[in-house]
């Protein structure tokens, strides 16, 4: 019943929606939604550039969002400014940038809405490659700096002290999110990304006995919102990406019927 | 003389074109417990992180003892209630311990029965212990624990100041502690540092409650029915015996968090 590109949308969110559940729960629990969306829209300045330079449009997303990244860490480190007007400043400016970028490029046409908001129907077997191959060495990552993270979760000055090296562990997380944002865009498109973090993180939390356990509950979330969203897409002939976050937005109110386990 | 486990030689902290701490000095002898007091704002805290190394001084020099263990109890440790942890599991961050190691070390501290309990559900003071406990799975020579009896009721506070006694002499640990609380912690204590930025008197705490120095810092308190203090804006340290700093204010560098 399903046609060809269905099946590889399918395919291609759960791969997306496997790396966003675990990395999502530390953008719950780190404060980092907003933090997020700075990536996130920093990603349509990769898109230009990228076209710009006649360099693939999603190493060159990667690229940016990891400049941002760090030049994030490093304006907080100066404490200037509190952090979230330098997310606000790095954030719009990125998203204005490369809308400008964008309007100079008369000879290409880009499908601006397709950044936006997803092209995930429009995946083929290269992406799909790139999306697994990205999700494995995100989720290698992730595993590798799994604990301290949680202890610098808890406690900074804490984890610092017990030995934790806080800024490299940091700094990590951030390549890894720039890495994972870079192939969420094509499956929701970048305005709606940090939703894919925060709303299948956010639903399973009452559900969880262990941070493990709330980063598979969410993986497995996301696997969900993806497949109901697609679905519905495909049955109401909604656009696919914003039909996932809203699958995400529902499973996220109906488990907060269910009651919570001690 | 013994080797100091830590030594703070004339430390300076500059931050925002404000003097933070002004050539602070202070050693740390094996098995004493040393008490930091002082108005809000007169860089506590400051001084304990300069002593963790998680602050850089201006100016100053710090001095560990070699291979130091440190076990550290922050000031606050807010749980956001999106995390799912267990008690066992907080314990064992960034250590590897056995269940038995676990049970002993919440033994010490009276919260035996909180090992399998969720860290976001435990009371302030059952948090506390928790933290203790999770400090001396590190076998440290030093704790240093910020405003250890905060968010706790009287009792539960003279039962922990009582507790870190206790876990001096167990252990042999010295302990180096920030206090709002003037009356407990005077009990508990073998040294009282009394600090407003600089330090204004230091010594035992029969010696320190005497000082003039002390008095205008905390002459409110001292009053039997007052237990909230204020700094006494007419103090200006005429009288105290610290010299002038020769960082340049302006200079500091940046806080790291």
């Amino acid at each position: 019943m399903f046609a060809d590109f269905m099946v590889h949308a399918l395919i291609a969110g759960i791969g997306v929606a496997l790396v966003a559940g675990p990395i999502g729960t530390f953008v719950v629990w780190r404060r980092m939604a907003y933090f997020g969306d700075t990536l996130a829209h920093s990603a349509l300045l990769g898109v230009a550039l990228g076209f710009l330079l006649g360099v693939d449009p999603q190493l060159a997303v990667m690229l940016v969002c990891l400049l941002v990244a760090l030049l994030l860490f490093f304006l907080q480190r100066q404490q200037r400014l509190p952090s979230d007007t330098l997310l606000g400043i790095l954030s719009h400016s990125a998203l204005s940038l490369g809308l400008v970028c964008i309007a100079f490029m008369e000879e290409l046409r880009i499908d601006l809405l397709a950044y936006l908001f997803g092209d995930i129907l429009a995946v083929g077997g290269r992406d799909i490659l790139m999306i697994y191959l990205s999700a494995c060495v995100a989720l290698g990552l992730l595993l590798l700096i799994w604990r301290p993270l949680l202890a610098i979760c808890l406690h900074e000055d804490l984890a610092r002290v017990e030995g934790v090296r806080v800024d490299l562990v940091q700094l990590s997380f951030s390549c890894l999110l720039a890495l994972v944002v870079a192939i969420m865009m094509k499956v929701v498109g970048l305005l709606l990304i940090t939703s894919l973090f925060i709303l299948p993180a956010a639903a399973v939390r009452r559900l969880s006995r262990s941070p493990e356990q709330m980063a598979l509950f969410a993986a497995l979330a996301g696997v969900v919102s993806v497949s109901g969203g697609l679905y519905g897409s495909w049955h109401l002939d909604t656009p696919a990406g914003p039909s996932i976050v809203v699958a995400a937005a529902l499973l996220f109110a109906l488990l907060q019927l269910v009651p919570a386990r001690q | 003389m013994a080797e100091a486990l830590l030594e703070l030689e004339r430390i300076c902290l500059v931050r925002n074109k404000r003097h933070i701490l002004e050539n602070v000095s202070c050693r740390i002898e094996p098995g004493e417990i040393v008490t930091l007091i002082g108005p809000n704002g007169a860089g506590k805290t400051s001084l304990l992180k300069v002593a963790l190394g998680l602050s850089k001084s201006d100016s100053g020099r710090v001095q560990r003892s070699a291979e130091l263990r440190i076990g550290y109890m922050p000031q606050k440790l807010i749980v956001d209630r999106t995390f799912p942890l267990s008690v066992a599991r907080f314990m064992r961050l960034t250590g590897r311990y056995s269940d038995t190691e676990l049970q002993q070390a919440l033994a010490e501290v009276g919260a035996e029965r909180l090992l399998a309990a969720s860290l976001a559900n435990l009371s302030g003071g059952e948090l506390q212990r928790v933290l203790l406990g999770r400090a001396l799975l590190r076998k440290p020579q030093l704790l240093v624990l910020d405003e250890p009896v905060q968010g706790v009721d009287v009792q539960g506070q003279v039962d922990l100041f009582e507790l870190i006694g206790q876990l001096r002499d167990d252990f042999g640990c010295a302990v180096l502690m920030v206090s709002h609380d003037l009356h407990l912690v005077m009990a508990a204590t073998d040294r009282v540092i009394c600090l407003n930025q600089h330090i204004c008197c230091t010594g035992t705490p029969e010696a320190v409650q005497r000082d003039e120095q002390f008095l205008k810092l905390f002459g409110a308190a001292i009053l039997p029915h007052l237990a909230i203090y204020s700094h006494d804006a007419q103090h200006r340290h005429a009288n105290c015996p610290h010299q002038g700093c020769c960082c340049q204010l302006g200079e500091g560098t940046a806080h790291v968090r």
